[in-house]
């Protein structure tokens, strides 16, 4: 293997990160700028993120990101968990196919004919743009993404499982909630933390659903950005940054003990028998 | 303890005319779309019986255990356990267990939780779950498992957990789907006695689809050899092996030699078969073949001898020459040829150790059989 590792190929690699990376290097390293100036280094500090936390503005706007984010993901959740169920127990009603592309349309649909569809709902039933459209609009287009996750894992599901409940005594609804939920459970939860992430950094939708008073943060940084990039945008996407991959990294870690964990069991396992 | 033989040797139900079935198939056809998978079919399998449903995949077995489950609703027919109609009865209030194939254990539940999981439906204390559920380990020896998560436990042990967990409930009925299919050969001889000896335990009615004949002709008292969603013969191990009713049973179960010809005599006991190329046989007990019917004399390889030279004393003797050799070791299976072209098997013990055989590729031999060696079959 070391034989590839040719001058050309680590050329590759470098131009490769340094195309997905940079970006993101200079934008942490800029929000510890002393300077008020985006692009002159003018020596370490942190005050913008004093600067930041005392920003009321940018500070409402993240309050109301999280809150529409939770609100819209478990609702996306329970709807989409839902769709899947159907689509994968229910295969042969009629329309099957029709419904399918209808549930899954909205992943490849531009955003902004959905935003826009959306306003012209919103607007013919009257209803105020504000918290309660953003999240509504948020439920609609989160909850195909939910339904892709969990029908990959009720492809796989053992129906039998089911069955043996049954078979032991306990009636479909309990069936389903102390052996199908718990089962599926994994998947609803990466379904959940799907539909939260793409809430909280979706921008067109949110323009085209909010009205005054639910600006969401990528809103709002939007806005400010148009009159110039300031070190406290910088310094509220570094956090963002921080939030996110933290939440990755702890996931996938969580996720790679388990396996590990599992394994050792079954070659335990193995070996007892 | 009383061993085993001693009870199964007496428990004849089905040839007793007072008793009654305990499950009755009655007419029983089952559709899906336009596929037949069980064609009006009738069964009766009595209390404490331990049955088996043999036949291929298809065939239509795993169709019956799942309507007598409840999975399944019959097209038409009904079916009657313990005299009472089960049409409409969902699965979940039936008096019956099953195991399934791929143990269907919850796999977020321990080994205690998935075999108590049955009781707490049942609204059972929580003490007397606790009392059942050790006695359950107890009988399949998990005790030092029970806290462990199906995934962490071997092939055996799992089969072990979901038998547990299927008669945790005491059930009038236990459905077995394929119960060894998933074990290996050597584990898989060990748990068929150990599944024999706790049916008689527990005294419990079983009842086992499976496609491995050797499983079926060591556990059952009576097996159902079905073929295309219906039944071609119903009886005791022996009796399949030794007394098949058609074609179909003769070669499914066991190797077979079939002599196909027609009846040139018939006396009250005994016919002569007279085959295509002249061959003839004689028969005892020739059952329902008349005159001129067209049958088949079905017998097996280990009741045929062969010999070098012509026996003095056998009323049915073939010539033909070795056209082919298996050593098996604990027998060995000779592939003979005969004059008119049909190879017949003939598998021989080999009780010596050490054998002085004559015969070899290509020697000319004869196969000689006693006249109620076979049984002459009109299906």
């Amino acid at each position: 293997m070391n034989a590839t590792w040719s001058r050309f190929n680590i050329v590759s690699i470098v131009l490769g990160f340094a195309f997905l990376y940079l970006p993101i290097v200079l934008l942490v390293v800029f929000s510890f700028n002393a300077s008020r100036l985006v692009t002159v280094w003018g020596g370490f500090s942190t005050q913008w993120y004093a600067a930041l936390f005392r920003n009321q503005g940018l500070m409402d706007a993240a309050w109301v990101t999280i809150r529409v984010a939770l609100v819209s993901a478990s609702a996306a959740t329970v709807l989409g968990t839902m769709a899947a169920l159907v689509l994968t127990r229910y295969t042969r009603f009629r329309g099957r196919v029709l419904f399918t592309g209808m549930v899954f349309a909205p992943l490849v649909m531009p955003e902004v004919i959905t935003g826009l569809s959306l306003l012209l709902l919103f607007v013919a039933v009257g209803l105020d743009r504000g918290f309660l459209t953003v999240t509504l609009a948020h439920i609609t287009f989160s909850m195909c993404f939910v339904a892709v996750v969990v029908q990959s894992r009720l492809i796989s599901f053992d129906r039998s499982l089911e069955e043996a409940a049954m078979d032991l005594g306990a009636p479909p609804v309990k069936t389903f909630f102390q052996i199908t939920l718990p089962v599926i459970a994994p998947a609803i939860i990466s379904g959940w933390m799907l539909a939260f992430t793409l809430s909280l950094d979706d921008l067109v939708i949110a323009s085209f659903a909010s009205g005054p008073g639910a600006t969401t943060l990528p809103m709002k940084i939007y806005s400010q950005v148009r009159l110039g990039v300031t070190p406290e945008i910088n310094a509220a996407c570094t956090i963002l940054i921080g939030i996110v991959s933290l939440g990755v990294i702890a996931a996938s870690i969580v996720n790679k003990r388990r396996e590990v964990q599992r394994r050792r069991d079954e070659q335990a396992a193995m070996r007892l028998d | 303890m009383k061993s085993l033989g001693s009870i199964r040797r007496d428990f004849a139900p089905w040839s007793d005319p007072q008793a009654k079935p305990y499950i009755r198939f009655e007419n029983v056809t089952k559709r899906f779309g336009d596929f037949t998978a069980v064609n009006n079919l009738s069964l009766s399998i009595y209390e404490r019986e331990f049955f088996a449903l043999l036949g291929a995949s298809g065939c239509g077995k795993s169709t019956l255990l799942r309507m007598l489950a409840g999975f399944e609703e019959p097209t038409s027919g009904k079916i009657l356990l313990d005299g009472q109609d089960l049409r409409g009865i969902p699965p979940y209030r039936r008096p019956v267990n099953m195991m399934f194939q791929s143990y269907a254990l919850f796999p977020h539940m321990s080994v205690e939780k998935n075999i108590a999981f049955g009781l707490k439906q049942e609204g059972m204390s929580k003490a007397d779950i606790d009392r059942r559920v050790a006695e359950m380990l107890k009988l399949v020896k998990l005790e030092r498992f029970a806290s462990r998560k199906p995934h962490q436990l071997s092939g055996g042990q799992r089969q072990r957990v979901a038998l547990a967990r299927s008669v945790a409930k005491r059930p009038k009925v236990l459905l077995l789907d394929e119960p060894l299919g998933a074990l290996d050969k050597k584990l898989r001889e060990e748990t068929q006695f150990e599944l024999m000896d706790l049916q008689q335990e527990l005294g419990l009615t079983f009842v086992v689809v499976t496609h491995d004949q050797e499983e079926a002709m060591t556990m059952a008292d009576r097996i159902a050899i079905m073929d295309k969603g219906e039944v071609m013969q119903v009886a005791t191990p022996a009796e399949i092996y030794e007394a098949p009713n058609s074609r179909f049973v003769a070669g499914f179960v066991g190797n077979v030699n079939l002599f196909e010809g027609s009846v040139a005599e018939r006396t009250e006991n005994s016919a002569r078969i007279t085959g295509g190329s002249g061959a003839q046989i004689l028969v005892e007990n020739a059952g329902e073949a008349a005159k001129g019917n067209d049958v088949a004399f079905a017998i097996r390889p280990e009741k045929i001898r062969i010999s070098s030279r012509k026996p003095q004393d056998a009323v049915n003797a073939l010539e033909g020459e070795v056209y082919d050799i298996a050593y098996l070791g604990d027998m060995t299976v000779y592939y003979v040829k005969l004059d008119d072209g049909q190879i017949v098997r003939a598998s021989m013990l080999n009780a010596a150790r050490i054998v002085d055989d004559p015969l070899t590729w290509s020697d000319r031999a004869w196969i000689s059989f006693r006249p109620d060696a076979g049984v002459v079959l009109t299906r």
